[in-house]
């Protein structure tokens, strides 16, 4: 080779590409106080998340991943990021702040992100479930439900203000649930919420 | 990025031949129109119909059959698109016969065109294929009825080099009075192909598959066969695809063609013995794999493997790293979310087929290359499973 080809990603991805750092390789004997699952393998891709917490803050965050580059790349990177924040930082994390701090993915990729954040905050709330503080877990409406194609409650509740009464037209708008299915009965739920807020 | 370099990615497209190379530049300043009438355009033209002999000869038809396409998209379209034209002097006739019948795992220069005729109106039927990607003749058998006008089969599968009994599907098709095309992309120069013992009516090739240029195809249609232009212009081609004609990439073809045909033989069994030195390879040293295609009937160069609980863009990129290039099925290389149509057809389950990988091949490749593998891909793939939420260790 003459010239010194770019590689596909950005320099910081394949660094947490090659080397992946806080990878969960004692699951066995990992006394996690929080964990988190996401995703799906029918989609091609799964996240588990576990964190330590001490007096509010994540001091130990590992995962495991069956995922592609940026997958690895982002929750590696993630992981890295979250150690010593409170737990309402670390919940409000977004997959867009990891791209950023892994130099840019290419925007089919952030897809892939999505996932880690999203084991994240389950492992969170996990947390905050088995310590009884439900009361912090909060439904927020730019909460992914779709995380196949990235729907959000918010775009329920649009599709729903704007007409659509049925799932069918909800996927034919939103194409919500055309990939895994696993969201639909989420989604079945929040559209009975939505259907009888908007019935007036 | 390792120094060290190794091609396993012949089924997208192939090196040029050395001796294709030497011809190629020998050409570049055969610069007249090979349709003039002067000196200048009747020495291209000497040379386009050297080639279309050459190619001829190869596929057991006669020149006139020949048509040279801008690559094998070009030439699938072409014979998918018949079925549109409602022109009788074309002779696609009787114009109630509108059906295509074809498989689920068509190359998507076929599935894509026949969505979109789908799309206008042709009914479509997409044959399902068995877990080794065979078509099921009794299926084939029920689908084709008065009313199929087409009937197209992929020879041999792009991603699993499953090959298909193509003689077989023409016998069946005919029987109905249906036209048989074959994808014969991925067939052509890796397996005996002869249209008069198969008796087809259209077959697709493309150079760039078999060491030859791109952007250069083959589009077979037997004498007599329906036929409607789908570029319309000029009368090149025997009137049947306008252009001037691609003087160095149809002489380029034709060597490439000229020289499969002396080295096929040889070629195909050293390709069997690397492939086998690759499969016996990988499965005394990696548990949990799954070998994707046909046991036997499969091209000699393609191995398609899926690895459990590894996801195969990560594959993929982890042997990039390591200079080794090979494709995968996996969902995330495209951002289409949607693992290979093809593996997802035979029904394979969803833990091993986004973590399918290609390795195709080719006259380049070596023992050593195949060595080179081996020593690498196992600490990948542990690598991988060690972080794998869904190998065994992690959750299931």
């Amino acid at each position: 080779m003459t010239k010194k080809l770019d590689w596909v990603y950005s320099d910081i991805v394949k660094d947490h590409f090659m080397n992946p750092r806080n990878i969960l390789e004692d699951e066995e004997s990992y006394q996690a106080d929080g964990e988190g699952l996401a995703g799906n393998i029918k989609c091609g891709d799964q996240m588990l998340m576990v964190i330590k917490v001490e007096d509010g803050r994540i001091t130990d965050c590992k995962w495991k991943t069956y995922g592609c580059a940026s997958a690895i790349a982002s929750t590696s990177m993630l992981s890295e990021a979250v150690k010593g924040m409170t737990l309402e930082e670390a919940y409000h994390v977004s997959p867009r702040d990891i791209a950023q701090k892994l130099g840019g993915l290419p925007e089919h990729k952030i897809h892939c992100s999505v996932l880690g954040d999203k084991a994240l905050r389950a492992a969170i709330e996990d947390y905050y479930e088995k310590q009884g503080m439900e009361d912090k877990i909060e439904r927020r409406k730019d909460r992914i439900v779709c995380s196949c194609m990235e729907v959000t409650e918010g775009e329920i509740e649009n599709a729903i203000m704007e007409g659509v009464k049925t799932y069918e037209e909800l996927q034919e708008h939103t194409k919500i649930g055309t990939v895994c299915g696993e969201c639909k009965d989420e989604t079945l739920e929040l559209m009975e919420k939505y259907l009888k807020k908007y019935s007036n | 990025m390792s120094t060290k370099r190794v091609y396993m990615d012949n089924n997208a497209t192939t090196p040029l031949h050395p001796e294709v190379k030497k011809t190629l530049i020998e050409c570049f300043d055969l610069y007249g129109n090979p349709s003039s009438m002067h000196s200048f355009g009747r020495e291209a033209h000497e040379r386009v119909e050297n080639s279309r002999r050459l190619v001829a000869d190869f596929l057991g038809a006669s020149p006139e059959e020949i048509i040279f396409t801008g690559g094998g998209s070009e030439s699938n379209n072409t014979v998918l698109k018949l079925v549109t034209c409602r022109e009788t002097a074309c002779k696609l006739c009787p114009a109630s016969r509108r059906e295509i019948v074809t498989t689920q795992i068509e190359h998507p220069s076929v599935l894509n065109t026949v969505k979109f005729l789908e799309s206008e109106g042709i009914p479509a039927v997409y044959l399902s294929v068995d877990r080794e990607g065979k078509i099921d003749l009794q299926e084939l058998n029920d689908a084709v009825s008065e009313n199929t006008a087409l009937v197209s089969v992929i020879m041999a599968n792009n991603e699993i080099g499953t090959i298909q009994d193509i003689k077989k599907v023409a016998e069946i098709a005919h029987a109905s009075g249906a036209l048989v095309h074959t994808d014969a992309v991925q067939a052509l120069g890796k397996v005996p192909v002869n249209v008069r013992e198969l008796n087809i009516d259209f077959l697709s090739f493309s150079g760039h598959k078999l060491y030859g240029p791109k952007g250069i195809g083959i589009l077979y249609v037997k004498k007599g066969a329906p036929f409607c232009n789908l570029i319309h212009g000029g009368h090149q081609e025997f009137s049947r695809r306008a252009g001037t004609l691609n003087t160095q990439g149809i002489i380029g073809l034709g060597k490439a063609v000229e020289l499969a045909a002396q080295e096929l033989p040889e070629e195909i069994e050293r390709l069997k013995r690397l492939k086998n030195r690759l499969k016996q390879g990988i499965l005394e040293r990696i548990p949990d794999v799954h070998i994707n295609g046909h046991a036997t009937d499969c091209l000699p160069g393609t191995l398609n493997v899926s690895f459990m609980g590894a996801e195969g863009e990560a594959i993929l990129l982890y042997l990039d790293l390591e200079g080794i290039a090979v494709s995968t099925g996996s969902a995330c290389s495209t951002g289409s979310l949607e693992s290979s149509h093809v593996i997802v057809a035979t029904g394979l389950g969803a833990e091993y087929a986004h973590g399918s990988i290609r390795f195709s091949l080719g006259r380049e490749n070596t023992e050593e290359d195949v060595d080179y593998v081996l020593e690498k891909l196992p600490h990948i793939i542990l690598k991988i499973r060690r972080m794998s939420s869904v190998y065994a260790g992690g959750i299931k």
